[in-house]
């Protein structure tokens, strides 16, 4: 009866565990069987380098480089943004910080990564955007810029909180061996416990930058949503999430647009696969160099 | 080995079980609605009227667009198709390939206001002039009888059905301009235009509010009297599209769509009677 019990137990959780890698399969498989029937129409070359996006236009056009390239450019000026302030925090609340401040410093910036995308949308729309447009005097305050920031400060407990833990990782020993031979504190900061932390605070920047592309809610509601190369931070963008988002419920079941909408949904998955897979080869560096492989 | 195996058909017993008790049975009548987010606030009052007279009778509303809409009808996942645009022939074609013959309602009338901001002196556009500034042939507001300001132009998103009825009959099918700021609602549209001194954009007749100004197009003021009438140039109807001519449930709840008190409602929503 015992022996049955366990195999039923064992046999749930095989279930369970198998089931997330049942959903990458159905969610890979339905991106490729959906979005592969538009390069019959498009070459995939026209289709990612093509310059203007007129998708419900006769005859269409999908071009989708202005959505590629206001994706990356808004990701880019992200990492402006939440590398220096999560970094920086994560080193704060590392090595300066007292025991009562960290205590309440850490879990405030992870309330950050609690709060919904909609929410940091609307503040954006609401507060940001006319305040970069007055500040600068914009004709329109829903840009590159105020997208970047936003990201920004919503990738910014995804850094400062996996940089902190690389940071606490660092052995002991590496610190006091540093400061016994006669360095201070910032040579101990600077030469040894950065460099021996450095591939976990790369990967916190990865992560942090695959948040920031896949973001869609708060993109299409700051971003202002022209289909056009970006030139400057300061002029609207259409990330590549935020067509997915704005036209595919409106899109015919079936016809070309439809289908163009999930190889958007397709090269956006690589991208961030490209970024995952970053992270991870360097995560496992940094176990391997700490002696903590596996 | 054996043991493994019976380990799985408990499960699987298990398993079969729950699902069982999970699907319910229902008595009641039920009644699917789907499509347009314009048409939306229609349905969604109406249907509450009709559940209020008709306690047996569930209806379901939901929003995701005119093509998530007649999609639905075609999967036969709704009983009624919102729609703020005509069925496609494309659309036509898939359904009769299901076995679905897509039946058009027109429920109400949309007007498209043309919005600009509150302090912008100008009261009047005409189409000509519309569409020179979203086709970008006019940048700066003193080409069409404005201050020296540069236009903000204002679009939705390109799939929705304001978007096709406004490219329709404002624009001529040209393409926007592609540095255009794209909105994908139209509060989004009015939040856009209400904020932005140089703006422009087009929302429903039912979004016009004192945040934004509604210019005459043509001469015409964008008002509902206007629409009824025909003159207002930028209007358009609203459809529920259902399978054949209503039957049954679904003829009742159209038929009470378009009575009286469904069309007040339809009003109440912001837009325009049929009759």
């Amino acid at each position: 009866m015992y022996r049955i019990k366990e195999k039923i137990y064992k046999g749930i959780f095989t279930l369970l565990a198998f089931a997330s890698l049942v959903f990458l399969v159905g969610i890979t498989l339905t991106l490729f069987i959906e979005g592969l029937p538009v390069f019959k129409e498009v070459g995939f070359f026209d289709f990612i380098f093509g310059k203007s996006w007129y998708p419900t236009y006769e005859p269409p056009e999908f071009g989708i480089l202005p959505l590629i390239l206001g994706s990356l450019w808004v990701t880019f000026g992200a990492v402006l943004f939440c590398v220096p302030i999560g970094v920086g925090s994560a080193l704060f609340i590392n090595e300066l910080a007292g025991k009562r401040l960290k205590a309440v410093l850490k879990p405030v910036i992870e309330i950050l990564a609690g709060i919904p995308s909609i929410v940091y949308g609307f503040f954006g729309m609401v507060v940001v955007a006319p305040f970069i447009q007055r500040l600068l005097g914009l004709p329109v305050g829903l840009t590159a810029f105020t997208g970047s920031l936003m990201l920004g400060i919503m990738a910014t407990p995804t850094v400062c909180s996996i940089s902190e833990d690389a940071l606490s990782f660092v052995p002991r020993s590496f610190r006091e061996a540093s400061l016994a031979v006669g360095a201070n504190r910032w040579q101990t900061l600077t030469k040894v416990v950065f460099p021996a932390s450095a591939s976990g605070i790369s990967t916190s920047i990865i992560l942090g930058m695959s948040r920031a592309v896949g973001e869609t809610m708060t993109v299409l509601m700051v971003t202002g949503g022209a289909a056009v190369i970006p030139h400057t931070f300061f002029q609207p963008v259409r990330p590549m999430t935020s067509t997915i988002a704005a036209e595919m419920g409106e899109a015919v079941m079936g016809s070309s647009h439809y289908h163009s909408l999930f190889a958007i949904g397709l090269i956006l998955f690589f991208i961030t696969l490209v970024f995952n897979i970053i992270a991870e080869l360097i995560s496992r560096r940094f176990r391997m160099k700490l002696g903590l492989g596996r | 080995m054996i043991k493994s195996k019976l380990g799985f058909t408990v499960l699987a017993a298990v398993l079969a079980v729950g699902l069982m008790v999970i699907v319910p049975t229902f008595a009641a009548k039920n009644l699917t609605i789907k499509g347009s987010t314009t048409v939306l606030p229609v349905s969604q009052s109406c249907a509450e009227a009709f559940m209020n007279k008709h306690s047996d009778v569930n209806i379901s509303v939901q929003g995701g667009g005119s093509g998530v809409g007649i999609a639905s009808l075609i999967d036969g996942t709704c009983d009624i198709a919102d729609a703020s645009r005509p069925i496609k022939d494309k659309e036509i074609a898939k359904a009769e390939e299901n076995g679905i013959d897509p039946y058009e309602n027109v429920v109400a009338l949309d007007g498209i206001a043309v919005i600009v901001h509150p302090s912008n002196p100008v009261d009047g556009l005409s189409i000509e002039q519309i569409k020179k500034i979203y086709t970008g042939e006019a940048s700066n507001w003193n080409e069409v009888g404005g201050k020296d300001m540069k236009v903000v132009v204002i679009s939705r998103d390109s799939a929705s059905g304001t978007f096709e009825t406004f490219n329709e009959l404002a624009l001529d099918k040209e393409k926007v301009r592609p540095d255009a700021l794209l909105q994908a609602s139209n509060q989004a549209v009015a939040q856009t235009v209400s904020r932005t001194k140089g703006a422009v954009g087009y929302v429903g007749l039912g979004y016009l509010s004192s945040s934004v100004k509604g210019v005459a197009v043509d001469g015409v003021e964008p008002t509902k009297a206007n629409v009824v009438k025909g003159s207002y140039k930028l209007a358009r109807e609203l459809y529920m599209y259902t399978d054949a001519p209503p039957q049954g449930l679904v003829k009742d709840f159209i038929d009470f769509v378009l009575s009286e008190e469904g069309q007040k409602l339809a009003e109440k929503a912001g837009y325009v009677a049929v009759k």
